[in-house]
């Protein structure tokens, strides 16, 4: 059995009476990529939020990375790339100085800066606009950009945060490819969508519904214990249920 | 220190970039600074006057004549009814209205005495007080003059006067210009540092990028400084340029204290404001409610702060909200510095006070910022 990277037992998040998170618990493995479903509402963010150590858990336990998720969100925060559901880097930045902003922080050399910067450009393409402010730059490379910039300090864990929302066909392809990419690295891949084709790509998924973890396994086994042709009809099997309307 | 360094360049950069907020920054303060001093004026011209002149005299014609040639006033309407005038001030044409009473001539030189009565349209506080207080003193003058116009040359005045001779020190023509500068600057300096800084922060949190700043390993100390140098640095800049520049070349204000232990007051308040910035930052969560919130200090400051109202004529109350507002510790210490040449044992209680200020302000921002919510 691989190395169990996140640990989240009986992780809870409550704003006042709303249960956002109830009670989750899962193991994710090293090197794998985890995909996290649910609908609009289903506390797939909030649960996110509090593995990268940017909500404090309301009860419940988890381990990420080695590292208590109280006590030591800055030993994770070291180990861990985050990408948002709103594009987060910095429009009025070029892409060179984004990168080298977000390298210098995360405590890479000059050196280490300038050689990964190459590679990610080469890799992405974007050897015209280096120079080009990120704000002009059309969404799906935006989107790219934003994961490699994630994952340029090399984490142990990338969190991704409906990664692909509003990207066309092609580009939502390129950028599993950076995933496959990143996971052949090492990199352990969390990440919600919610493209049903993209949960295939996922090694396990998990679904929550109203808070709750509903079913965690292998695509293939999901669709077999759900009698379901495809993912999309396990999604419906399981989100028929929820009681909590989208947003 | 490496952290640090990315993050300033970062802030700079964006800064500069920023097409709508560098000339509000730099050039707003400057073109304030050059249009307020000049309008802030106490001195009260141009008062409009009614003389309501039953008696049609020589006397009066000179009473008339002297008020019109003191030039601070202006004859709006000359009639013999009351109601005419009264109809201007209710017209809102004059402000003042002077009756001379019939018989004035007659009875001023038959018994000695005579009554004016003066009316005042007290809407606008200032211009009739002051109108009034003027007139007051000519009707004085005129009364004088007549009384050595009476008085033989050669016999002494029995009644014995005092005459007072007053000089004005550090400000000797009373230009208005060497009292506004100093302050409106000092305020112009509170609006870059508290507003720009905080509006910064809020930005950040409105598009989205604090998240990403929040879930990598930087401290919040770097994170805090990287926004308050920036600004504290555009401070001192804009400051420099507002007194040296403007104050000097187009006012010719020539600082005569001591400039370190002013430019070391500056640096302190900057910090203090900064910190209020922050808190205000960390208490909003879109730049609108940020405005709002900067906007509120910025009044009560602004009114508060002894700019355009003595604070020793304030109620006791005000005079609370005066002293716990840092604006008026840099007003008085701009003042006291530039115009009267303070050194920094006169201003020793002023830095404690701001001392106080920047620990209070930052210690609360910085216990309010938080990376994990």
């Amino acid at each position: 059995m691989a190395e169990i990277v996140i640990k989240a037992e009986k992780l809870t998040k409550r704003f006042g009476d709303f249960i956002a998170a109830n009670e989750i618990t899962f193991d994710v493995y090293a090197g794998e990529i985890f995909g996290f479903l649910g609908a609009n509402g289903a506390g797939k963010t909030t649960a996110m939020r509090m593995l990268c150590g940017l909500s404090t858990p309301s009860s419940g336990k988890a381990i990420i990375a080695g590292f208590d998720i109280y006590k030591q969100t800055e030993s994770i925060k070291k180990n861990i790339g985050y990408m948002s559901q709103k594009f987060s880097l910095y429009e009025d930045l070029t892409v060179i100085e984004n990168i080298t902003f977000f390298g210098g922080i995360y405590g890479l050399s000059d050196k280490e800066i300038k050689e990964k910067s190459e590679i990610l450009i080469q890799q992405l393409g974007l050897q015209g606009v280096t120079k080009k402010l990120v704000g002009s730059l059309p969404l799906g490379w935006k989107q790219k950009l934003s994961f490699s910039v994630a994952v340029l300090h090399e984490p142990k864990i990338v969190f991704l945060d409906e990664p692909t929302g509003g990207v066309d066909p092609v580009t939502r392809r390129q950028f599993w490819d950076l995933i496959y990419e990143a996971s052949d690295k090492g990199i352990t891949i969390f990440v919600t969508t919610h493209y049903m084709d993209e949960a295939e790509y996922c090694n396990r998924i998990s679904m929550m519904v109203d808070g709750v973890v509903k079913a965690l396994d292998t695509p293939s086994n999901l669709k077999q214990e759900f009698a379901a042709g495809t993912m999309d009809e396990v999604f419906f099997e399981l989100a028929r249920g929820a009681k909590r309307k989208g947003d | 220190m490496r952290t640090l360094k990315f993050l300033l360049r970062k802030e700079f950069r964006q800064i500069f970039r920023n097409k709508s907020l560098l000339p509000v920054i730099f050039v707003m303060p400057i073109i304030q600074l050059l249009i307020m001093p000049l309008a802030a004026d106490y001195e009260v011209k141009n008062i409009n006057i009614s003389i309501v002149d039953h008696d049609h005299s020589p006397y009066s014609q000179k009473l008339i004549s002297k008020i019109i040639a003191s030039g601070y006033f202006r004859l709006s309407d000359y009639s013999n009814s009351f109601n005419q005038a009264f109809e201007q001030i209710e017209k809102d044409n004059s402000d003042l209205v002077l009756e001379i009473p019939k018989d004035f001539e007659r009875n001023l030189i038959r018994e000695n005495t005579q009554q004016l009565y003066i009316a005042v349209n007290a809407i606008n506080g200032t211009k009739a007080n002051l109108g009034g207080a003027y007139l007051n003193r000519l009707i004085q003058d005129y009364n004088a003059d007549i009384r050595t116009e009476w008085i033989q040359p050669q016999r002494y005045n029995a009644s014995p006067t005092i005459q007072i001779a007053s000089s004005n020190w550090f400000n000797t023509y009373l230009n208005y210009s060497f009292f506004m500068v100093p302050g409106i600057l000092a305020f112009l300096v509170t609006m870059v540092g508290a507003y720009m800084c905080s509006l910064n922060i809020v930005k950040e949190k409105e598009v989205g990028t604090i998240e990403q700043i929040n879930v990598t390993p930087i401290k919040k100390h770097h994170f805090i400084l990287g926004k308050l140098i920036p600004f504290w640095v555009i401070g001192m800049f804009v400051f420099s340029v507002g007194l040296f520049g403007v104050g000097r070349l187009v006012y010719g204000i020539v600082p005569i204290g001591s400039m370190g232990s002013l430019y070391a007051f500056l640096s302190l308040y900057l910090i203090a404001l900064l910190g209020l910035g922050l808190l205000i930052s960390t208490y909003s969560d879109t730049q609108q409610q940020a405005m709002s919130i900067a906007f509120f200090f910025m009044m009560i400051f602004l009114l508060m702060s002894g700019l355009f109202t003595s604070i020793d004529s304030m109620p006791e109350w005000a005079k609370v909200i005066a002293q716990l507002n840092p604006v008026t510790y840099f007003i008085e210490v701009m003042r006291m510095v530039v115009l009267k040449g303070s050194g920094f044992s006169d201003i020793k209680y002023h830095f404690l006070i701001i001392c106080g200020f920047a620990i209070f302000f930052n210690g609360w921002a910085i216990l309010n910022y938080k990376k994990t919510s």
